[in-house]
């Protein structure tokens, strides 16, 4: 029933990790409001590891709902763990998403990446050999990678 | 889940009892067709014919000015291409119409355009409203149709259709109105109003889904529409959707008959919940003509959220509404009613419909509010734009 994953809806409907994280040493922000979703992650980096996460999003119910899931599948982790998350993996952990909801999950994976690479910048070291570069925009309408389907561009 | 309240009655209707009374026996019992010379073919006959009577008196127009169609839909794809394709031999290739009709209207538009046609898009104003001087304006000599939507679906807008029909009567250009939100819920007189085609749908006035009509004033003539037998006048031939041209022409009988009492309803719902979203809930604004709107439609932005957001929520409460946001379709880009009104896409995207229908209460009313004004706080304060904001 619904276009959502019983897994989806129980994440939107409770998502884990909200909220902002007042001693974060990495935050990333991807997405932008005229396209509808915005996602921000908070990180807490000890000793390579994500010791804490949080997250603010705007957006649809996949937008929460992949943030939320993100959050739990990189914190304990080490940074090589979370830089190694796909947007598949959040998308297999959801138990799927309807194709024009695919690049919610490619937000939660940029904005991870973008707060990683932040923590990097914050430290002075240049983040891009670790992380690698970051789309300005996950799903900038001229840029839309729309050959792969699934973006939700109506291009 | 609660019992569902249904507040999205812009999209579609529960057909009305008495409506489903008078369609069932079309079905096995009287099932004789139309077009056939015997006793239970007349039966039918005579069922079409008063239904066709039903939607005359309704619109203040002659029986065999009514054609039935399949939804409104097909009504205006037959106004307008039928229109265009007709006088397109006279040189007449160009159509006005607005840039916040449906998609039925906008996408029959955009389909000429790829054979060669030319279309002026009027804007609106803030409110929605399409101005009778712009079309003044616009209307050439190679002008063939003027499609202007009585009532936008989705702000609730009523447009100035008897004037943008005067200006085109005078002008010598056929004028078609999409009333499929209007009919049954606002007053129509096709003479009063110069309006030489209306497209309706059953559905949106609690009788069935897959009938509509198009009304064609005497001496309009697009192509015909479908050929084959010799129904509808011999302009759109197939066996006629005898219980749903009969459900039609009971609903819109009806609706019609309680017009005032209907909207009356309507209204005072929608403005005890438009009062207390916007009292209550900050950053909220309502949409379309605060006054010159259809009676059940609130169209409200939340500032800093995400439609479906809001959709989802009301959803798991047992509330049913629709969204202007991107997100319920393939396209990023939120409706382009709002955008056409000159909301930003971040606002646009916040954007909630809530429609009533004589079928609800003050009591779903209530629970709507109860409901958003618990769940609005709650997703703005996981917002990153709620929280730049403030």
């Amino acid at each position: 029933m619904g276009m959502y994953s019983a897994k989806v809806m129980e994440h939107f409907a409770n998502p884990r990790n909200v909220g902002e994280l007042e001693d974060a040493n990495g935050v990333g922000e991807v997405g932008n409001a005229k396209c509808g979703d915005i996602m921000r992650m908070y990180l807490k980096i000890e000793n390579n590891t994500i010791v804490d996460v949080k997250f603010m999003t705007f957006g649809c119910g996949a937008a929460i709902a992949t943030s939320s899931m993100a959050t739990e599948l990189i914190k304990g982790k080490s940074i090589d763990d979370a830089l190694k998350l796909t947007n598949k993996a959040v998308v297999e952990a959801l138990d799927g998403l309807p194709n024009v909801k695919i690049h919610c999950s490619v937000l939660a994976e940029q904005s991870i990446k973008a707060a990683i690479a932040d923590y990097y910048t914050r430290l002075g070291i240049d983040p891009e050999p670790i992380v690698g570069k970051l789309e300005d925009d996950a799903h900038d309408h001229h840029h839309c990678s729309c050959e792969e389907g699934g973006c939700g561009c109506e291009h | 889940m609660n019992q569902v309240i249904y507040l999205d009655n812009a999209a579609t209707t529960p057909v009305n009892e008495e409506v489903l009374k008078e369609m069932l026996p079309w079905y096995a019992e009287f099932y004789g067709n139309p077009s056939s010379h015997y006793s239970i073919g007349y039966e039918t006959k005579e069922a079409i014919d008063k239904a066709r009577e039903q939607v005359a008196k309704a619109l203040n127009c002659q029986p065999n000015e009514v054609y039935f169609t399949s939804c409104g839909t097909e009504s205006d794809n037959w106004a307008i291409k039928g229109s265009a394709f007709q006088l397109a031999p006279k040189g007449k290739k160009h159509l006005i119409t607005s840039s916040i009709e449906h998609h039925a209207v906008l996408h029959s538009m955009k389909a000429l355009e790829k054979q060669g046609f030319e279309v002026t898009y009027l804007p609106v104003d803030s409110k929605g409203v399409v101005s009778p001087a712009d079309l003044q304006a616009a209307i050439r000599p190679d002008t063939a149709l003027v499609s202007i939507m009585m009532a936008n679906n989705e702000i609730g807008t009523i447009e100035p259709i008897a004037e943008l029909g005067a200006i085109c009567r005078e002008k010598g250009v056929w004028f078609h109105t999409d009333a499929v939100q209007a009919a049954g819920t606002i007053p129509i007189d096709v003479q009063a109003m110069n309006i030489d085609m209306l497209s309706l749908s059953a559905h949106k006035f609690n009788g069935p889904k897959g009938c509509g009509v198009l009304y064609i004033r005497k001496g309009v003539l697009p192509l015909n529409h479908l050929d084959g037998g010799g129904q509808e006048h011999r302009r759109r031939a197939g066996t006629e959707n005898i219980a749903g041209i009969v459900g039609l022409g009971k609903a819109l009988e009806m609706a019609v008959s309680h017009l005032d009492e209907k909207a009356a309803h309507q209204k005072q719902l929608r403005d005890y919940v438009v009062n207390r979203i916007l009292t209550n809930i900050s950053d909220t604004r309502l949409n379309g003509d605060p006054e010159n709107r259809l009676p059940g439609n609130a169209n409200i932005s939340f500032l800093a959220l995400e439609g479906e957001t809001i959709l989802l929520d009301l959803d798991m409460h047992g509330i049913c509404c629709s969204t202007g946001s991107a997100c319920n379709s393939d396209s990023l880009d939120p409706s382009h009613v709002l955008l056409a009104i000159g909301l930003p896409h971040e606002i646009a995207h916040g954007t909630m419909r809530f429609s009533f229908g004589p079928q609800n209460t003050m009591k779903d009313a209530e629970t709507l509010c109860d409901v958003l004004e618990k769940i609005i706080p709650q997703r703005r304060a996981m917002s990153p734009i709620w929280n730049t904001l403030k």
